[in-house]
């Protein structure tokens, strides 16, 4: 949205706040590509877009946390600088964030002066008015609240009316609310959309992020859309509709390996009603031999959820898992490992890779007591089952001896495959195997997963990159929420399609076509 | 030995980055070089420094805090750490004194009790810190006034004097095997072994890979539990036969006996390059380290400062190398991520 506004709600004159030709780049990832974007005095202004469009990026320049490469922030027609969370929160502008930042042991009047709270007499906290003035900000929000209690104990959504109490208490004129409804339950979320319009209506400009396209309609006045860090459009909710919202979010252009059909074979695993409190319920789904079977779906769907107690990291509430069609129970890795499932973490650095150590002794680590079942580790073994694994994935590296540290993203990313591999597995799940990598090394693992595949392996390709799911999975399910709302096969599935799904929309099987008709439409 | 931890692998790393680096993987080296740097300066104001009798003096006496510290060296390689040796060793060192003097066993039989004793002792660490989920800085602060409060109980006020333990085996601490001090051959012989373990085993490997990456580890499905467990009683174990090196060494010993030594056995090993924050470092390092410490105190002696330097150093050395680290790890970081952003 730059410049020309030719809608504006009638009660703006000037934006309250405007970023004008924001640009970011981190590492090889343009993260913002000169996006513009001009937020109204008094109105609810959605952003929207895929995992990885730049949401994260744009509210964190706003917070003050990163500083843009180019670009222009302008608050009330002043070009100001943002060098900190302290200036953005002195400037008016106020963050909430998914999770609440607030310190548990402190009271929730203390969390929300903590900072700014009323003087006293010789330097000292006028404790009285603090309370009183918390009391004052939360009667204005008309929530009941007892703000000499600890935060410790309170629910998200109490948590994050005291942090919107926060920003009151500093006066913010530009309310950032990032997916503030994630883990509200519908109860709280109207209550929190009561109190965002009252605000509203007070001339708050609020700058609305959330995965949820129903609650953008509800709430919104204008929304924003974000695409591989480029602006694509900014206009009325009411001129919208699901369809065309869903339609601006996807379309990203990303080369690609598309999988090489494959024969399928036995079923390898198979799951059943699988549920695991506060994060999925009732996952049922099934992979055969030389089957991919995409997992989709936004950040937080429960994904990696579903994984994790697949590899026995956590435990579930309910269901049944079964492996060549004996049901199992996994108590740790090494069980299910043992059991034939390997698990590729999302964060290669957290859970993949040990960097401290090399190439070998990396790709070893998870298979150590098969391969060297009387204690003493062997280098020449070892090297020979690194080389043998590595060479086969084609990592660029000086020697297995190399550190992993020293190598490129990618090639990490190759080494954690190898790893897995060595462990001769018969199903591979594989978190987000290409993020963060680039687009070379990108479709080497595109090239290698289809092999894998073609070798008889099933895999389950859990990836946030639309593209990639499409041209990789043989049939791709859908989670929202942690509850699978579609099952879409190859031949059937598009962008749109996934995105519906992903955004909460429950695709009726049998009216799959009128809504994809709806959709090409 | 070279640095079992990590392999030393062909870094490919741009000049600037690349001395970083062979500082950080060769601190045992630097270690010496700093000694011989320290040793010559000493031996201008002080001759005597570099006699035979001198050098094997400062080894022997440095050997006892060598095994405890190397027997440190494994649990904080995992991220934790073990502030009872100095009571383990204490409490067996009285047990093996007061089993001699009063013949309740023979010599063999004493040891093989001291080193039963200190390997209980690791262990109820380990259960403490793997089973109760207590974190090791405090379990281990625990249990070192526990295992202290146990030796006062049982000696009371009673010394062990030298006399009453047979003489053979106070003596040994002057003995000497092909050359060497008998209690430096014990040393070098533990961290021998114990460097193979480390370097060769599937124990050594989990060792650091829980220490190094936690969260890695668990996804691997590596029972870090166990491998905490042993690497206290392994320090437990190194422990008792420290207490019993103290016993052959003073002779004379009573409830107090090692009292405050926790904080060379520490010193020595974050000297040593043992990471403090877990994941990397060698038994060479620490056994380098206890002989740096050892050097000091003797050159202390030498140039005629008083003692009571001694702690005050010890604590700034501490300082000194946990600082080093942290500033060399974060340049190795920096000239790593400079090199992998294209």
């Amino acid at each position: 949205m730059s410049g020309t506004p030719g809608n504006e709600p009638p009660t703006a004159t000037h934006p309250r706040a405007e970023l004008r030709g924001i640009s970011m780049r981190f590492g090889a990832t343009q993260a913002l590509d000169d996006v513009s974007l001009a937020l109204l005095p008094g109105e609810v202004h959605a952003l929207v877009g895929e995992n990885g469009a730049g949401k994260s990026t744009l509210v964190k320049i706003l917070a003050g946390i990163h500083q843009p490469d180019s670009g222009t922030i302008v608050l009330d027609g002043e070009p100001i600088v943002i060098a900190g969370p302290a200036q953005a929160r002195a400037s008016g502008i106020a963050v909430v964030h998914q999770e609440p930042r607030l310190f548990p042991d402190l009271t929730v009047a203390e969390n929300v002066f903590i900072g700014h709270a009323p003087p006293g007499r010789l330097g000292t906290i006028d404790w009285g008015s603090t309370r009183r003035a918390a009391q004052a900000l939360f009667d204005q929000l008309d929530v009941q609240f007892d703000i000499a209690a600890p935060v410790r104990g309170l629910s998200m959504a109490d948590q994050q009316l005291i942090e919107i109490a926060k920003s009151l208490s500093v006066d913010a004129r530009v309310l950032i609310l990032d997916e503030p409804t994630a883990s509200l339950s519908a109860h709280e979320v109207e209550r929190l959309f009561a109190i965002v319009r009252r605000l509203r209506d007070r001339g708050v400009s609020i700058l609305f992020v959330s995965h949820r396209l129903d609650e953008v309609f509800d709430l919104c006045d204008r929304a924003t859309v974000l695409r591989d860090g480029r602006h694509v459009v900014t206009t009325e909710t009411s001129a919208l509709t699901t369809a065309d919202l869903v339609r601006y979010m996807v379309g990203r252009a990303v080369s690609l390996f598309p999988k090489v059909e494959t024969p399928l074979g036995d079923t390898l695993l198979e799951v059943e009603h699988l549920t695991r409190a506060g994060a999925f319920r009732d996952v049922s789904f099934s992979v055969r031999a030389g089957e991919i079977v995409g997992l989709a779906g936004l950040v937080g769907a429960g994904r990696t959820e579903v994984a994790r107690v697949l590899f026995g990291v956590d435990a579930r509430d309910a269901g049944e898992i079964r492996l060549g069609g004996v049901p199992v129970t996994f108590g740790s890795p090494s069980e299910a490992m043992n059991g034939g499932i390997a698990y590729l973490p999302e964060d290669r650095h957290q859970e993949g890779l040990v960097l401290d150590f090399s190439i070998a002794q990396n790709v070893t680590l998870p298979i150590l007591p098969r391969l060297f079942p009387r204690f003493l580790v062997q280098s020449s073994i070892e090297r020979r089952v690194a080389g043998d694994n590595t060479r086969q994935l084609n990592v660029r590296m000086t020697g297995v001896d190399q550190l992993v540290g020293a190598l490129s993203g990618g090639n990490q990313q190759k080494v954690v495959l190898a790893k897995w591999l060595a462990s001769k597995p018969r199903v591979l799940i594989l978190d987000e195997p290409t993020r963060g990598i680039d687009i070379g090394a990108k479709v080497e693992v595109h090239r290698i997963i289809s092999e894998l595949a073609a070798s008889g392996l099933g895999i389950v390709l859990i990836s946030s990159d639309l593209p990639e799911v499409l041209a990789m999975s043989d049939r791709i399910l859908v989670l929202h929420e942690g509850r699978i709302t579609a099952e879409i096969p190859r031949d059937r599935a598009s962008e749109e399609r996934v995105m519906f799904a992903a955004t909460g929309n429950v695709e009726p099987i049998a009216g799959g076509d009128a809504v994809a008709g709806a959709l090409d439409g | 030995m070279a640095d079992p931890g990590v392999a030393v692998g062909s870094f490919s790393a741009p000049a600037r980055g690349r001395w970083l680096v062979v500082v950080a993987r060769q601190r045992e080296l630097s270690l010496v070089a700093i000694m011989v740097v320290l040793g010559g300066l000493v031996t201008l104001t002080a001759p005597q420094f570099l006699s035979v009798a001198n050098i094997s003096q400062v080894a022997v006496l440095a050997s006892v805090i060598a095994v405890a510290a190397m027997g440190e060296a494994l649990v904080v390689i995992t991220r934790n750490v073990d502030l009872s040796v100095e009571a383990t060793m204490g409490l067996v060192a009285y047990a093996v004194a007061s089993l001699l003097e009063r013949h309740a066993l023979d010599t063999l039989g004493a040891l093989a009790f001291g080193l039963g004793l200190g390997l209980v002792l690791g262990m109820i660490n380990g259960v403490v810190v793997t089973l109760f989920k207590v974190p090791a800085i405090v379990a281990t602060l625990g249990t070192l006034s526990i295992f202290r409060g146990v030796d006062y109980l049982v000696a009371g006020s009673h010394q062990v004097p030298l006399a009453s333990l047979p003489p053979g085996f106070t003596d040994a601490a002057r003995d000497s095997f092909f050359g060497v001090p008998i209690f430096v051959a014990i040393a070098l012989i533990i961290m021998v072994i114990g460097s193979v373990i480390l370097r060769s085993t599937r124990f050594g490997r989990q060792l650091y890979a829980v220490g190094s990456n936690p969260e890695a580890a668990a996804i691997l499905g590596i029972p870090s539990r166990l491998v905490v467990f042993t690497a206290f009683s392994l320090c437990g174990l190194l422990a008792g036969v420290a207490g019993i090196l103290y016993v052959m060494e003073f002779g004379t010993i009573n409830g107090t006996s090692a009292t405050g030594l926790v904080l060379a056995v520490v010193a020595a090993v974050v000297v040593g390059g043992v990471n403090i924050f877990g994941g990397s470092g060698t038994l060479v390092g620490a056994l380098l380290g206890a002989l740096f410490l050892g050097f000091i105190a003797n050159a202390l002696i030498l140039i005629g400062l008083s003692q009571f330097w001694l702690q005050a150093i010890y604590g700034v050395v501490i300082l000194l190398a946990v600082s080093a680290d942290a500033i060399l790890v974060r340049r190795i970081q920096r000239a790593t991520a400079a090199r992998r952003v294209r």
